[in-house]
């Protein structure tokens, strides 16, 4: 059976730590750092990164327009 | 396959258009502004459409919005976008021409431009940022404020009696002759973006139509004015917004 496996790729300086994407992601995948951003900001990042499906859910609700998101099928 | 290995031009699904410039948005963390923004710069790219749009920004927390859609803008005073767009798209009659405005810019100091454009059809569209609140210059209360909501200038709750009833401005546009495609739409989750994006691109087909105004209200958050966090933001206008402010076309001819 094809699995679809996804993975995101935060834009740490533009990230304003909203958590909106966070709140987003069926998948559990992205939680907010510890560290802070230029800007003082904890930016969004992959926790779970098995865990992603590719669906952009994530990207499509960001305001700052920070996440780009990437997606294969696998075949096992 | 790693992280690594699926992180790869071949692979990619969604990225930042390039019509959305590298200046980083000065909107407070979790705005429905840079939402709107985003869905905008990502229509007018798709749609090929850069070189012939011309924006109007407001006076409100999207003030600086030409520095963030790498197409022509003209600022306007406060309340006057849709004058401004007026005289553009009549001697610019080729070109794509919007207006983007908060509901103070739009429903109390422009009231009156904004009845008039749609009352005489302009060929434009405007893009109207509700989110129940002068955001940025404190939280006051606009005409769009709910009844019970507490602003800066309302603390204990908008009071009818007092203050009058919420203005339900885009209602009284989907009365104009003048206005064709009048909707309601929301940006705090999927299927809301999506919707948003598909009305914006139909407000851009109908000007090329030449088929009349069309007013694509957002129903919008203010996070820091409603001293609320983003999520948390989203959730209160799911709640109290959107039964004022119920989502869909008003008018689709
Ligand atoms: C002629 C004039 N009157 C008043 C102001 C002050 N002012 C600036 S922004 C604003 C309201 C903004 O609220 P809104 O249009 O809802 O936009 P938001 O900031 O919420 O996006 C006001 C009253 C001004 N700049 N010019
Ligand atoms: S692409 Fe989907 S699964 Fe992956 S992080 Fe974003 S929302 Fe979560
Ligand atoms: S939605 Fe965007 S700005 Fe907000 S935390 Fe996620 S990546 Fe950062
Ligand atoms: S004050 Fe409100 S409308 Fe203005 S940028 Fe902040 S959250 Fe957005």
């Amino acid at each position: 059976m094809a699995k679809i496996k996804g993975a995101v790729v935060v834009d740490t300086e533009r990230c304003k730590g909203c958590d909106l994407c966070v709140v987003a992601c069926p998948s559990d995948v992205l939680a907010l750092s510890k560290e802070l951003n230029a800007k003082g900001y904890n930016f969004s990042y992959m926790e779970n990164p098995d865990a992603c499906i590719g669906c952009a859910a994530c990207a499509y609700v960001c305001p700052d327009a920070c996440i780009t998101v990437y997606k294969v099928k696998l075949q096992d | 396959m790693t992280t690594n290995e699926i992180i790869n031009p071949a692979n990619l699904v969604h990225k930042k258009t390039d019509l959305l410039t590298d200046v980083p948005m000065h909107y407070c963390p979790g705005c429905s502004h840079g939402v709107v923004h985003k869905l905008l710069a990502e229509v007018i790219d798709e749609m090929g459409i850069q070189e012939e749009t011309i924006g109007v920004a407001p006076v409100g927390c999207a003030v600086f919005a030409y520095n963030y859609i790498d197409i022509d803008w003209q600022q306007a005073a406060h309340g006057r976008a849709p004058a401004v767009a007026t005289g553009i798209k009549r001697l610019l009659p080729e070109r794509y021409v919007f207006t983007y405005q908060g509901d103070g810019d739009l429903a109390a100091i422009g009231t009156a431009e904004t009845i008039h454009a749609c009352n005489r059809g302009e060929n434009i569209m405007i893009i109207f940022i509700n989110n129940g609140i002068y955001g940025m210059t404190g939280g006051q209360m606009a005409p769009t404020t709910l009844e019970g909501m507490k602003t800066s200038t309302s603390p204990y709750g908008r009071n009818v009696e007092l203050n009058g009833y919420p203005l339900n401005i885009t209602k009284l546009l989907a009365e104009l002759e003048g206005t064709c495609y009048v909707t309601r739409q929301s940006v705090h989750n999927v299927a809301g973006v999506r919707r948003a994006k598909k009305a914006i691109q139909k407000g851009f087909e109908n000007s090329e139509l030449k088929k009349g105004t069309s007013v694509i209200e957002i129903v919008s958050t203010c996070n820091s004015g409603w001293k609320l966090s983003p999520a948390a933001s989203n959730d209160w206008m799911v709640k109290n917004m959107f039964p004022a402010y119920p989502l869909g076309d008003l008018k689709n001819v």
